[in-house]
């Protein structure tokens, strides 16, 4: 997971670095700030140091003014749009899982602190910040309710590709989404996607009783 | 005693997947109620009195001559206005920060000691129970910190970037929960920090007793669990993004009540 998440924020830091060159009015990084990081952090277990290092998305939601700006508000949108292309749909093709195991994901907000270890089974966490079944009262409330979401979507196939989209990268339809990418930093496997997936969509899944 | 039965009556209550919905809400009023009659920090507050009088360290000096910024031995008010610019280190400290100058200069006791130590042991469990005792003695005071020198001015607006600062696998920084109102994760409410009410609410009722750990929880700790959360990496104990962040949120808090030692889930 480490390599992976250095690599891309490697790329990140190339792609905006020859932005900042060419573009008049680019986003503005304080070297302060960055510099105190450095030297308030240090690694413990797997959180490794390079979590501090920024990616695109993280570097221009981390300013909501330059967020707010036209260059910014392009820049969301060209990220969003290259986001977009790099999710890959299921490799055999199936969207949907079983929305037991599903439910047991979203329960569980496991996975990727210093206290858990790499053979930590990672959650989704779903339920800290969604409401999902009836059966649940203990849900946040920082994202919108899911209950009943296949119930008032339906099946159809865009209803599908995009909520399994939206799992594997939220920020690829709103660029500052509060809502961790899944797949991008493989929070979730295919697999426990796809049983999120029927959580949400299956008939037969008690968010849609 | 009693807390013990309290934190079990909590973990039935948020663990209840199957629980009907009115047997759950009940139980979390119930709890509620309850944290109103006592707080046990109060025992913390007695160890950490005895701590500040009692000689310690190399030197085998008390704390009695520290000044956290009203001058030397002013206790009573002095959390109240910190974090604040301590001319002697060119430093703008936290309570704690400040407390481990107090113990390197006047008992002998190697700051590194506290920052490469664990909450909960050893100094810096001394330290914890001194926070303890100087919180307490600034309880239903105003939170006072204008942030009016230059160097404070600089640490506040550091802490704000630092709080929008998003970072790690699942991107979050403090703003993802605390930058709007009447948010929660869980059943967990969520102050507000970016406005004088919640920061009130927040930095005014911490350093607080955990019910759930059945541990004293000072602003450092709340703040390492926070970013243990965040899945970033390890803040270090009294660290300047650490004293940056305080520093925001007390000053937003500014006018509000001091409500510490505060009592939470």
């Amino acid at each position: 997971m480490k390599s992976i998440f250095k690599q891309r924020v490697m790329t990140g830091l190339f792609i905006s670095a020859g932005l900042v060159g060419m573009a008049a009015q680019a986003q503005t990084i304080d070297p302060a700030v960055q510099e105190v990081m450095k030297k308030s952090f240090r690694e413990q277990g797997i959180a490794k140091l390079d979590r501090i290092e920024q990616d695109e998305f993280q570097r221009l939601c981390s300013d909501e003014a330059f967020y707010a700006s036209k260059e910014g508000q392009q820049k969301a949108i060209a990220l969003q749009e290259k986001a977009l292309k790099e999710i890959k749909p299921p490799s055999d093709g199936k969207y949907l899982g079983d929305w037991k195991a599903g439910e047991a994901i979203a329960q569980s907000g496991r996975g990727f602190t210093w206290t858990d270890s790499l053979k930590t089974v990672n959650g989704g966490g779903c339920y800290n910040c969604h409401q999902i079944t009836k059966e649940e009262i203990s849900f946040g409330t920082i994202g919108p309710s899911l209950l009943g979401y296949g119930k008032m979507r339906g099946n159809s196939q865009p209803i599908i590709e995009y909520t399994w989209n939206r799992i594997n990268n939220s920020k690829a339809y709103n660029a500052c989404s509060n809502m961790p990418r899944m797949a991008h930093f493989n929070l979730l496997t295919e697999q426990q996607m796809k049983d999120v997936m029927a959580l949400l969509l299956d008939p037969a899944s008690p968010v849609n009783q | 005693m009693k807390h013990a039965w309290i934190a079990g009556l909590l973990l039935a209550a948020s663990s209840g997947l199957a629980m009907a919905q009115p047997a759950a809400s009940d139980m979390l009023a119930e709890y509620r109620k309850m944290l109103a009659d006592g707080n046990p920090s109060e025992l913390y507050e007695a160890e950490g009195e005895e701590l500040w009088q009692k000689p310690a360290g190399p030197k085998k000096a008390s704390l009695e001559k520290c000044d956290l910024g009203l001058g030397p031995g002013v206790v009573k008010g002095a959390s109240a206005q910190l974090p604040r610019y301590f001319e002697d280190t060119k430093r703008v400290q936290d309570l704690e920060s400040r407390l481990m100058t107090c113990m390197e200069t006047l008992q002998g006791i190697p700051q590194a000691e506290v920052v490469n130590g664990t909450f909960g042991k050893g100094v810096r469990k001394d330290l914890e129970a001194i926070v303890a005792y100087i919180v307490t003695q600034s309880k239903g005071m105003k939170i006072s910190v204008p942030a009016s020198h230059t160097k404070e001015k600089e640490m506040v607006a550091l802490g704000e970037k630092i709080f929008y600062l998003q970072g790690g696998p699942m991107d979050f920084s403090c703003a993802s929960c605390h930058a709007v109102d009447n948010k929660r994760i869980r059943m967990q409410d969520l102050p507000n920090l970016t406005k004088q009410k919640g920061a009130a609410e927040g930095w005014g009722s911490w350093p607080a007793y955990r019910v759930s750990s059945g541990t004293f929880w000072t602003m450092q700790r709340r703040l390492n669990d926070c970013y243990r959360q965040q899945r970033m990496p390890y803040p270090i104990y009294g660290s300047d993004a650490t004293i940056a962040l305080s520093i925001f949120m007390a000053n937003k808090a500014d006018g509000g009540e001091v409500q510490t030692p505060g009592l939470k889930r």
